[in-house]
């Protein structure tokens, strides 16, 4: 068992584990054995309880029941520094890291012990990152490197601290197809060199490509472990989801030549002094149209949104159904018909502490059917809230619950809900799917495709490839705050379209 | 809205919970003192006298104004503290107006009142606007408006005071304009001021303004979340000032019954530091006007009951400063662990609908 140049010794093994929250089982009876030296993804939908159990792994949690075993003995964690102590790192979705220090200061930064914080460290950091195939420059400043660079640097900090298995958690999600498959390259580099990966996605394919083992977790349990070689994408979703995938795919266009939504030479400066944060920004939306912006996270997408909602003011012109918008407040534009699906919408599509029924209001206070002169319209509110819940699905037990109860699937149907309600002539979609479960996903898909139908122009921002060329009629790609080409969804696929993302030539 | 009694139950254990706390906590001071522990409660919680009665329920009345005046602001997350200069310096300008007496009897009062608002008013939309032009903290700017009010009012005192006289005051009001309150309380030699309607009516205006009025979801909206309220077209900015001017506004109505009640002048002797303790009552009260009717009714028994503690007891009537200050202090915690403690509640609620309603769809599938 302890032999540890075996491959086919047990790295991890995961007994029984069990996790209740407040409301939810997050883990119930999870079993995953994980062999040395492989990588074993994890799969399940959002919310299948993929980040607890990792979070328990990594003695961010601790679990109600069940044993972890690490190296054959059976282990305790009660912080992050116990799983360390045991060889176990994980990088999170999010990356912790300080931008004005450089790579060797941030991977010594909080380790200084190992190996102090001069030439010893450097000389280990540049040790590692030969042995792994990691090519990282240990003097430069973490600003000045790109999104795939500052995962490496937070996989260093991980082997750095003498982790032997490394917990990835949704790795992909800030990256572009290229710099998946130069992750995937170092992914490799470790396994050769005896380290564990543990990859949690919910992309299928990547984890075809890359894992030794796949585990399949659904609603808090281990639905099965398959092998990656003798399974199809198709299959694992199937097992992820318990039923039939759907997809995004578009019907035949209902385009019109009315433009509805007209964005002509959009800037808009940073406060803070940088770079434009928009430049020259032209693109128009017409009736019935769904118009995607493709592009890597943080290039202009969230400031584009609020510009057009009015919620930054830049320069140039915004035009709404023929009249110039520009200089309309947010709530000017609501009530011309705007409606807004926000990027995040916990900070801005929702009062938490609030029941239903006044978030119904929100952003919709100055309208019927929830105002009567300067007086709330309670009735009017909360029989509209009502159909809503009706008629978009949401699961609650009365529109007196508050928003932070509901799952995140059912808050995104209420905000859909709310927001296609007043008869909207334009809808900003942005990520509109994002963080909701598969058949949330499917309804508010079909939502946006009736409404496509019935005339409404829908601008969607999505970091969701297949999403985006499902939905889209027209793709126009962002990079550094322009609009720097425009490929047909009928025709591109993900991988040019990420191409394009990154400042390639935008496929014709 | 539907009653929900397990929530009301939770909503008054909370401050229920604190009160019994800050009994020990005080308890326990006194012990250590070596003060006497039982005449000190017996004391207190004795039978109010029929004047004390009148006593505990006027004073009431201005920390009930006071508590609202910082509710205001704290429902959309704005801190006031300078309802304490808003409303010393809103009486002393509507002192001085009605000692004036430009306009006869009532209309006099109706007048100052007015005046006292609108300086109020004033007097905190200058913090307003610092806030939302120039991004000064409405805390600080509040603190200094508090020394700079202290100063004015010190200033001009001596410049509009009667000549001759120890106590330097404004010129008293005349007596078309005194009220003399309604004798609510029998066999109490004393009267409720007339006044105490304003914190009524003012009750009753922040309830509707704040549940009915799009102007108050948008106020909560705010103080709930500002990202979401922008998102939804709240123009922050302009609630900001506005909501700065409610509360002044409120602030400025203070001293009234105070003015025309009792002091019948602005001199040194007009009671002061009601705005700090408005904001304690308005913590207490959960910035609800109900909660605060009785958070306001409770400081003004403790104050009240604790004046002849010097006398039958033997100790300073300070120990219900402390005891007040215990009172903040855990019902603070309690009111946190309570919203905790539904947040969860409600999610277990919502979870076992959904997995009810799931079963059905499982078995049939």
């Amino acid at each position: 068992m302890n032999d540890t140049s075996e491959p086919n010794t047990t790295a991890v093994r995961l007994t029984d584990i069990g996790k209740r929250f407040p409301g939810v089982i997050a883990n119930d009876q999870v079993n995953v054995t994980v062999r040395r030296a492989t990588v074993h993804a994890l799969v399940g939908e959002n919310g299948a309880g993929k980040s607890t159990l990792m979070k328990i792994l990594y003695g961010v949690q601790k679990p109600d029941s069940g044993t972890i075993e690490v190296d054959g003995r059976q282990v305790s964690f009660s912080s992050p520094s116990d799983a360390i102590a045991a060889g176990i790192g994980m990088v999170f979705q999010h990356f912790m890291l300080a931008d004005n220090l450089t790579v060797l200061e941030n991977v010594v930064l909080g380790a200084e012990k190992l190996h102090g914080s001069g030439d010893r460290a450097r000389d280990r950091i540049h040790e590692l990152a030969r042995s792994y195939g990691f090519d990282l420059d240990p003097d430069r400043l973490v600003e000045d490197l790109g999104v795939g660079d500052r995962q490496r640097v937070e996989i260093l900090k991980v082997l750095y601290r003498g982790a032997h298995t490394i917990i990835l958690d949704e790795p992909t999600a800030v990256l572009v197809p290229q710099e998946v498959e130069e992750l995937f390259d170092n992914l490799r580099g470790l396994k050769a060199e005896g380290v564990t990966v543990i990859f949690i996605s919910h992309k299928l394919d990547e984890v075809l490509a890359i894992a030794d083992d796949v585990t399949v977790i659904r609603r808090g349990r281990t639905v099965t472990t398959v092998d990656p070689k003798h399974t199809t994408a198709r299959q694992l979703a199937e097992l992820m989801v318990g039923s039939e995938l759907p997809s995004p795919s578009t019907e035949s266009s209902t385009v019109t030549d009315v433009v509805e939504l007209s964005v002509h030479d959009l800037s808009l400066a940073d406060p803070l002094g940088g770079r434009d944060l928009l430049t020259d920004v032209s693109f128009d939306i017409h009736r019935g149209e769904v118009v995607g912006i493709a592009g890597v996270e943080g290039n202009g997408q969230a400031e584009l949104v609020e510009a057009i909602m009015g919620m930054r003011k830049g320069t140039g012109t915004v035009g709404l159904s023929g009249e110039d918008i520009s200089g309309w407040s947010t709530a000017r534009r609501r009530e011309a018909g705007i409606g807004y699906i926000p990027e995040d919408r916990q900070r801005h599509g929702l009062l938490l502490d609030a029941p239903l029924w006044e978030n119904r209001m929100l952003g919709h206070q100055t309208r019927e059917p929830n105002r009567k002169g300067p007086f709330i319209d309670r009735g009017g509110a909360r029989s509209d809230t009502e159909r809503i819940v009706a008629a978009y699905d949401v699961r609650t037990p009365s529109i007196d619950t508050t928003a932070r109860a509901l799952s995140g699937g059912n808050q995104q149907k209420l905000i859909v809900g709310r927001e296609m309600s007043g008869d909207p002539v334009v809808l900003i979609a942005s990520h509109p799917t994002r963080g909701v479960d598969v058949g949330a996903q499917a309804a508010i898909w079909d939502y946006i495709k009736t409404a496509r139908r019935e005339g409404l122009a829908v601008l969607l921002i999505s970091a969701d490839l297949d999403e985006l060329i499902g939905l889209s009629d027209t793709i126009h790609v962002m990079l550094r705050g322009r609009l720097v080409g425009t490929v047909d969804p009928q025709t591109v696929t993900p991988q040019q379209l990420g191409s394009a993302m990154t400042g390639a030539e935008v496929p014709a | 809205m539907r009653f929900d009694a397990r929530r009301a139950v939770l909503t008054l254990a909370a401050p229920l919970l604190a009160i019994v706390v800050a009994i020990i906590v005080t308890s326990l001071v006194l012990a250590i003192a070596g003060d006497p522990v039982g005449t000190v409660w017996s004391t207190i919680f004795s039978k109010p006298k029929p004047r004390n009665v009148v006593n505990i329920l006027n004073q009431g009345t201005v920390l009930y104004l006071s508590a609202l005046a910082a509710a205001v602001g704290f429902r959309m997350n704005l801190f006031n503290i300078g309802v304490d200069g808003q409303y010393r310096l809103a009486a002393f300008v509507a002192a001085y107006v009605a000692g004036e007496a430009w306009l006869p009897g009532k209309l006099n009062v109706l007048f100052s009142i007015l005046v006292a608002v609108a300086v109020g008013a004033l007097w905190a939309g200058i913090a307003g606007l610092l806030k939302v032009t120039r991004g000064v903290s409405e805390v600080i700017s509040t603190i200094m408006l508090n020394s700079i009010a202290t100063a004015l009012v010190a200033y001009f005192l001596r410049q509009v005071a009667q000549k001759g006289s120890n106590n330097i005051h404004t010129t008293d009001i005349p007596l078309s304009s005194q009220l003399q309150g309604f004798s609510l309380i029998p066999n109490a030699p004393n009267n409720v001021y007339t006044l105490s309607v304003l914190a009524v009516l003012a009750g009753i205006f922040f309830w509707v303004m704040l549940n009915r009025t799009v102007f108050g979801f948008n106020l909560r909206a705010t103080g709930q979340s500002e990202s979401a309220a922008v998102a939804s077209g709240v123009n922050v900015r302009k609630m900001v000032v506005v909501s700065m001017l409610i509360s002044g506004g409120i602030a400025g109505l203070i001293g009234m019954p105070l003015l025309f009640g009792d002091a019948h002048n602005y001199g040194l002797t007009f009671q002061t530091g009601l705005g700090f303790a408005g904001i304690l009552v308005a913590l207490l009260g959960r910035n609800h006007p109900v909660g605060i009717a009785f958070a306001a009714l409770l400081f003004a028994f403790l104050n009240e009951q604790s004046n002849a503690l010097q006398l039958k007891a033997g100790v300073s009537n300070d120990i219900v400063n402390i005891m007040l200050g215990v009172i903040v202090l855990s019902v603070v915690i309690a009111y946190e662990l309570v919203r905790r403690y539904n947040n969860a509640a409600e999610q277990r609620k919502v979870a076992a609908q959904l997995a009810a309603s799931r079963q059905p769809e499982e078995v049939a599938a």
